[in-house]
């Protein structure tokens, strides 16, 4: 399969944080979920891969060419949402927009105005006052409305309610549908990703701990649960585990040897959200 | 085409997805050139990751079930059914002959095999 970006020897520090050279590629046709846990990385990665802060190590490459080489046509042909929205307050949406269409190459008017009436926004309003799902809205009808190849946000979704939720993972199906597209965007709700995403990115303290397809991921890890006694034979199997006075559950790998080894054991499906707890741990 | 995918089955989703289609194959709910979905709306449709739909239709088409032309689509290619249907049917023999040979170790004979064959047939 085609990458659509690679990110080579990213390096970045702030005090006593570190982006540790860490390397990744998005591929073409596929939704990207980037997970970790709240200072892990995850912004630092994503603005510095879009140099809004300046990266001290390197190389982006976007359809395999540096972006470095011709940012402008990089940006052209990305579109971004952040979860602190950079727009100016005191505008309204027509004002807004008016500054920022101009600066891409394929905007395209009917596309924006569609999704402004899909998204109940008029162009009267004033950001200020918009909500922050409103908000988030707004910034996905622009990044939607200019023929973007890549879409890359920075928890899009925080904040937003479950039917808002479900429309944006709605929308960027729709938008992958297209064809030779790709989506790279970091969230806490892994239900969405659950949902949404075909490859999860996990980074934590500045390091990327794995890159893989989800369906794969999830495949690879079950549920553990089962009476205490059996905990000696078993907590070798598991990458982690909790227990009660009435039994434990765990997280393993080994799903097939347990059973084997104990077939009075429950073993259920784990949730990306369980599999992250059990790296980090 | 009906596909049904178990979160509480122990069989990986690219294999119970890889299965069904074979089944719908082989029951002639899609024929030959009959046109699969595109990955994506397949994915998007059943839920799961495109890759999975893409390892579907990888060994799918490697095991002759369908090819897949670029930049158009995949499409069944009925040619190996005969074949796959042979091996079902040495399935079900094999089967049999397990289940004729506990009947002549329990001693029950040829026609209470058969009376019982043709009860539980229809119960099933």
């Amino acid at each position: 399969m085609a990458s659509i970006l690679e990110v080579s020897g990213l390096r970045k520090s702030y005090g006593n944080f570190e982006l540790n050279d860490i390397s990744f590629t998005i591929q073409e046709d596929c939704i990207t979920g980037f997970i970790g846990a709240n200072g892990a990385g995850k912004s630092t990665t994503i603005y510095s891969l879009l140099n809004l802060v300046r990266r001290e190590a390197g190389t982006i490459t976007f359809r395999g060419k540096d972006i470095s080489a011709d940012e402008r046509l990089f940006k052209d042909k990305i579109g971004v949402v952040f979860d602190s929205s950079s727009f100016y307050d005191e505008l309204t949406i027509q004002e807004m927009t008016s500054l920022i269409a101009p600066s891409y190459s394929e905007w395209n008017q009917r596309a924006y105005q569609e999704y402004l009436d899909m998204f109940s926004l008029q162009k009267e309003h004033i950001i200020g006052m918009l909500s922050k799902g409103m908000k988030m809205k707004y910034a996905l009808a622009l990044a939607l409305s200019h023929n973007a190849e890549l879409l890359i946000m920075d928890e899009p979704t925080s904040g937003l309610d479950p039917f808002m939720r479900k429309q944006f993972i709605r929308i960027l199906k729709t938008y992958m549908e297209a064809g030779s597209r790709a989506v790279f965007y970091s969230t806490h709700n892994t239900t969405d990703l659950d949902q949404s995403a075909d490859m999860l990115i996990m980074i934590h303290a500045g390091t990327i701990l794995f890159e893989e397809n989800k369906d794969a991921l999830l495949e690879k890890f079950r549920i553990v649960k089962g009476d205490v006694k059996l905990l000696p034979g078993i907590q070798p199997f598991m990458l982690s585990f909790d227990k009660s006075n009435y039994g434990f559950t765990g997280i393993t790998d080994k799903a097939e040897k347990i059973k084997a080894a104990y077939p009075e054991v429950l073993i259920e499906r784990a949730a990306i959200e369980d599999i992250m707890l059990a790296y980090i741990k | 085409m009906k596909i049904l995918i178990s979160n509480t089955s122990d069989i990986p989703l690219y294999q119970q997805i890889k299965d069904q289609i074979k089944d719908a194959i082989l029951k002639e709910e899609l024929v030959e050139n009959d046109p699969l979905p595109s990955i994506r709306a397949f994915a998007n449709d059943l839920k799961v990751s495109v890759l999975t739909i893409r390892r579907v239709y990888e060994e799918l088409e490697q095991e002759g079930f369908v090819i897949s032309q670029v930049g158009i689509g995949t499409f069944v290619s009925a040619s190996n059914i005969e074949l796959l249907r042979d091996s079902r049917r040495r399935l079900v023999e094999q089967k049999m002959q397990d289940m004729i040979q506990t009947a002549k170790a329990l001693d029950i004979t040829k026609e209470e095999l058969n009376a019982m064959m043709d009860i539980l047939y229809e119960e099933v």
